[in-house]
């Protein structure tokens, strides 16, 4: 093989930047948690924790369709609680710190939603 | 292998017609609830088949008393007030003749002339700015409400086009600066730059058991119901008095009656 050394060698640093990152993650230092703050006073959420975390902004597209397209203002919750369909009076009730709970997973998954453009952050002062 | 053009278009036909009836039974995805939860309404609420409401103007000496309804209305709303030809209107006040330029009476007496009427969307039965909305942000309502998705409204202003009363107001800056540092209503959102907005007949009060902002701001002057229910309030001031809606002759049958 011509210039076998340098080839080998080459092929070897490759595989090694390729895989890097699998390497890193070898390394024990555990994925950076976002964390948030979850409310203090209520354990539960509308729906289970899973649910709430992989489906809440669907879940909150189909609160705003069903409460203002259908007028079906109230969610009876698997549990068989009632809740109020509101994301300002209900939702945020109880999730009241937006910057430790709401920002900080939105910034960390690059996420920008704008419902604060008109629904009102508790606490919030506009300009 | 002996297969007739008969023979084959039997199990063509048959094949497709057993797939087809297979995909329709399959549950489909595309509508499906995502909540484990159910919808219903509450138990407070306020129902009617049409909601309508009828303006008792005799009972409004001036201006001036309209100005609590007004200021009901905008609070509970948080709409701000901008002092130029680009103002939120959800609940103002005009002259005879823009309210109701289809009277040609050149006699009429002085003093319904010269009255300020009270405006707002009429929630017509055949709202245009429903039929020109592209994205259907607007649409009406079971209950006859004309209501407005402001996370649909792409801010393209078709309806304000098609809304022949001047209803619908554009955001064209950011109302939140128009509005205090703690907005009127916490509970309420307020809109942003860039969406249409109107009065709503205060669906989310109705929602919880309330009579709109301006009619229980109006001392009994305003009236609200079912205009399908003949005991109804409105029904009634309407079968004794004479009424009068805005431009008539256009068929949007509003769902605002004037007494005058």
């Amino acid at each position: 093989m011509y210039n076998a050394k340098a080839v080998i060698t080459g092929i070897l640093i490759f595989l090694v930047l390729c895989t890097s990152p699998f390497w890193a993650s070898r390394t024990g230092k555990d994925y950076t948690k976002t964390g948030i703050v979850l409310p203090k006073d209520e354990k539960n959420c509308v729906e289970n924790r899973d649910f709430m975390r992989a489906e809440h902004m669907r879940l909150l597209n189909e609160w705003r369709d069903e409460a203002l397209r259908r007028e079906n203002r109230l969610y009876t919750a698997t549990d068989g609680r009632k809740w109020n369909i509101s994301l300002q009076n209900t939702c945020l009730k109880c999730h009241n710190n937006y910057k430790e709970f709401c920002q900080k997973c939105h910034v960390a998954n690059s996420v920008y939603p704008y419902c604060w453009t008109c629904h009102i952050i508790p606490g919030e002062k506009n300009q | 292998m002996n297969k007739s053009r008969r023979s084959f278009l039997k199990v063509a036909g048959l094949s497709v017609f057993a797939l087809s009836s297979g995909m329709a039974a399959a549950p489909g995805t595309a509508g499906a609830q995502i909540a484990p939860g159910s919808y219903g309404r509450g138990e407070s609420a306020l129902h009617a088949k049409r909601w309508a409401m009828v303006i008792d103007t005799r009972r409004f000496a001036g201006p001036e008393d309209y100005k609590p309804l007004i200021e009901a209305c905008h609070k509970v709303h948080n709409v701000p007030d901008i002092p130029d030809a680009q103002n939120i209107k959800w609940f103002w006040l005009d002259s005879y003749e823009h309210t109701f330029p289809d009277d040609m009476n050149t006699y009429l007496d002085a003093k319904t002339r010269s009255a300020s009427y009270p405006l707002l969307c009429n929630h017509c039965t055949n709202p245009p700015c429903v039929r020109v909305c592209p994205t259907q942000a607007t649409y009406k309502m079971e209950d006859g409400i004309v209501a407005m998705d402001y996370h649909r409204c792409i801010g393209c202003r078709f309806c304000m086009a098609g809304c022949p009363y001047g209803a619908r107001s554009f955001n064209f800056k950011d109302p939140r600066k128009f509005l205090p540092a703690t907005v009127p209503n916490p509970g309420f959102p307020t809109r942003m730059i860039g969406v249409v907005e109107k009065c709503t007949f205060c669906a989310e009060r109705l929602a919880v058991g309330q009579m709109p902002a301006c009619v229980e701001a109006s001392k009994g002057r305003l009236l609200f119901g079912d205009l399908e229910d003949e005991k109804s309030g409105v029904r009634q001031a309407l079968a004794s008095n004479f009424s009068i809606r805005r431009k008539p002759s256009l068929g949007t049958q509003p769902g605002v009656y004037y007494l005058i």
